[in-house]
């Protein structure tokens, strides 16, 4: 119901200029804060979560920090020297190398393979997706300790050798077989993750592509690396980053099965560097070799970023 | 620079994203707070009956003394315990004590990581400070300074499963002990025997598993084998008696195959073995179904009889923000009316509580013979598991340079050498 004052204003109102509008909050300008107020509380987790921690990782890498000592020294470069001059890290780069190349090049393949395979109209593939994919869910350290037991020298693994009469090695005593046996257990842990991201990119390619180059006679295969292959060149390019990332950060299952060893067969950086922070206590030099973690992570990731303008279809 | 010092560095490095409300979080002081008093105690069991038995302690200290309003007992894992333990230490949540491993009492005892205790101990009234073994505390002191109190001196022994030696044919410890032939060759016969003749397995040497090589202390002691000499300084791998000890087991457990092989497990308590070198503590772990068994001291080598003993020690940080209150507890809890309730699980370092009596009354599963021969006896002559400064770095340098005598056509004096080769450094250190 309308009062009488409010009838009043109203003739007001209309006779009397608008006000002058603020030169300063344009519509443009709105929408700016709003964009800037939907992102900030992940800058804000990024900053301390990430940004933080970063620099301070730097900062303890130029110090010497004796934890039971209650010392805590500033060494400027010291510890990248020890770095530059540390007997152990050929080998320890070389063992990360190893894992990661195995790793990427055994995970993508399968990954792969399986979900070429599962892709297909047969019964039972739903069962086959789904087996695939649980061991991503499970327990990193519970996967890794069931594998532990699996390839013991009397474990299940070297069980079913045995019933068909091969003797089997001793999976994680061996110089041979401890750093093939990890990366197995990592392939057979996280390949269902990049399974389903393979199938989904295949299920995205075109029928219709396939039907023309049928008609032209190309065969499966030439299909395969002519269609299938640059179709989902975006999907094999996220899923090698994530996976050459997360080879480079393995560490649980070196601690759980083998411990590095033998000898230092399978020490890989993150192992070392946990050794040499958390055990050796020794963290100003372990800073020192998260910092040489993170430079390589960067490099490869820009190396790969880089590639994608060679051989990712889509981005051209 | 103390952790004073740490904490700004850290508190540097924070204000600019966290502000002051952060900062407070993380800082603290290591004065004497003067309101109500929190302790904190790490600890690596969390057996249900341990934490019960502190808790009565802690309750009963607290009600003594109502400036303190709670002691909390926080069990870390035993695998990770030192490293969990020190990782605290670095993020600025130190306990105010701690359970520490023999193995670490040289870094903690050396480093200033803990107050020292002789004062606080000697002036607790009816403490009997001087009914402490002298032979316990010798870890724990750095220039005559007593660090840490030897709260659990437990001596190595050998659980045999009677049933399964008896199977294979095989005498009982208690005859060989009787007949003066236990020693490790007989132990060797007896478990190749058990092999052959049941499918199990024969000796275990527990906790070895071919990554914790300390444990074999137990077996090269008897050849009179050392890691390094008595001051830490100079590495004892290729000594003679070391290359012997070495090449017996490992004809035990390549050429014999009376010991479990690397990568191959086997359970004693489970009944998966004829005998087991570990401490008393695990009788805990037989089942009272179970089949029949016996506690026996070491088997002599070539040197002749010996005892190995493996300690844990209970200190005061530093860096505690109570350390008089936390070295006050300390104190009553291992006043002569505590430790005996500790020595339920626990062998004290107390002269007087070393008794057959005493300890029987709180060790229901061992026979007054048993406590006798193998945990008193040993503690009097026992030599404790290899312990040095940065024992860390060395366990992980010769586990990874022990890994190549664990192989059937191993070369041992050479790879014995490669160990001292590679400690050398940090021994002369």
């Amino acid at each position: 119901m309308t009062t009488p004052q409010q009838v009043d204003r109203a003739p007001a109102r209309s006779t009397s200029p608008p006000p002058p509008r603020s030169r300063f909050w344009t519509t443009r300008r709105r929408d700016q804060l709003a964009g800037y107020l939907m992102i900030t509380p992940q800058l804000l987790g990024f900053v301390i979560f990430v940004f933080v921690p970063l620099i301070l990782v730097v900062w303890y890498s130029m110090h010497e920090w004796n934890v039971l000592a209650g010392t805590f020294d500033f060494v400027g470069g010291d510890n990248y020297q020890r770095l530059r001059d540390d007997p152990n890290l050929p080998g320890v780069l070389r063992a990360t190398g190893l894992f990661s190349v195995g790793l990427v090049i055994l995970n993508l393949t399968l990954a792969l393979l399986l979900a070429v395979l599962l892709n297909q109209r047969l019964r039972g593939t739903v069962v086959f997706r789904t087996l695939f994919f649980s061991p991503v869910v499970v327990s990193l350290v519970a996967w890794t300790i069931v594998w532990r037991f699996l390839l013991q020298d009397n474990g299940g693994i070297n069980g079913l050798l045995d019933s068909i009469g091969v003797d089997g090695p001793n999976w994680l005593r061996s110089g041979g077989t401890a750093m093939l046996s990890v990366i197995v257990v990592q392939v057979f842990k996280n390949v269902g993750l990049n399974l389903v991201l393979f199938l989904a990119a295949l299920q995205g390619v075109p029928r219709d592509l396939y039907e023309a180059a049928t008609v032209d006679g190309a065969s499966r295969w030439r299909q395969f690396w002519r269609i299938t292959v640059p179709m989902i060149s975006p999907t094999i390019l996220l899923t090698s980053i994530i996976t050459v990332v997360g080879s480079l950060q393995v560490f649980a299952q070196i601690a759980v099965l083998t411990q590095g060893g033998p000898g230092n067969s399978t020490t890989v950086l993150v192992y070392y560097l946990y050794q040499q922070a958390f055990q050796f206590h020794q963290f100003g030099y372990g800073a020192t070799l998260s910092v040489l973690l993170f430079l390589i992570v960067l490099a490869l990731t820009v190396v790969q970023w880089q590639m994608r303008k060679r051989w990712v279809f889509h981005e051209r | 620079m103390r952790v004073r010092m740490i904490r700004r560095s850290l508190a540097v490095g924070l204000a600019g994203a966290l502000g002051a409300a952060g900062l407070a979080a993380c800082g603290g002081d290591s004065e004497e707070t003067t309101g109500p008093i929190s302790l904190r105690m790490t600890v690596w069991s969390a057996n249900d009956d341990h934490l019960a038995l502190f808790n009565a302690i802690a309750d009963e200290y607290m009600a003594d003394n109502p400036d303190v309003t709670e002691i909390a007992f926080d069990p870390l894992p035993f695998e990770t315990y030192t490293t969990a333990l020190t990782t605290q230490i670095a993020g600025g949540n130190p306990p105010d004590l701690a359970w520490i491993f023999e193995s670490n009492a040289p870094d903690f005892v050396t480093s200033g990581a803990l107050v020292p205790l002789d004062d606080a101990l000697g002036d607790a009234d009816g403490y009997e400070y001087d009914d402490l073994v002298p032979a316990t505390t010798d870890l724990w002191r750095d220039e005559g300074t007593l660090y840490a109190y030897p709260f659990s001196t437990s001596p190595f022994g050998v659980f045999a499963n009677l049933d399964l030696l008896d199977e294979a044919g095989q005498g009982a410890p208690a005859e060989m002990i009787a007949a003066g032939e236990w020693d490790w060759d007989t132990v060797i016969d007896a478990s190749e025997a058990v092999g052959e003749q049941t499918g199990a397995a024969g000796m275990v040497i527990r906790d070895f598993d071919y990554t914790g090589w300390d444990y074999l202390s137990t077996q090269w002691t008897g050849w009179g084998a050392q890691a390094w000499s008595d001051d830490g300084s100079t590495c004892g791998f290729a000594q003679p008696e070391m290359v012997e000890s070495m090449t017996f087991l490992h004809d035990a457990i390549f050429t014999r195959q009376a010991m479990p092989g690397p990568g191959t497990s086997a359970d004693f308590f489970a009944g998966e073995a004829a005998y087991t070198v570990t401490q008393i503590s695990r009788a805990s772990l037989l089942d009272e179904d179970g089949f029949d068994w016996d506690l026996v001291p070491l088997p002599a080598g070539p040197a002749g009889e010996y005892a190995v003993i493996g300690q844990a020690g209970l200190g005061v940080l530093t860096q505690s923000e109570n350390p008089q209150a936390a070295t006050d507890f300390l104190a009553f809890m291992t006043n002569p009316e505590n430790s005996a309730k500790l020595a339920q699980y626990f062998p004290p370092p107390r002269q007087s509580q070393l008794t057959a009596d005493t300890l029987a009354q709180t060790n229901p599963l061992l026979s007054a013979e048993q406590l006798q021969d193998v945990v008193i006896d040993g503690i009097s002559t026992g030599v404790v598991k290899p312990s040095n400064t940065s024992q860390a770095e060395l366990n992980q340098i010769i586990r990874a340079e022990l890994d190549d005598l664990w192989l059937p056509n191993a070369d041992i004096p050479a790879v014995l050498d490669s160990v001292c080769e590679a400690i050398d450094p940090l021994l002369a250190g």
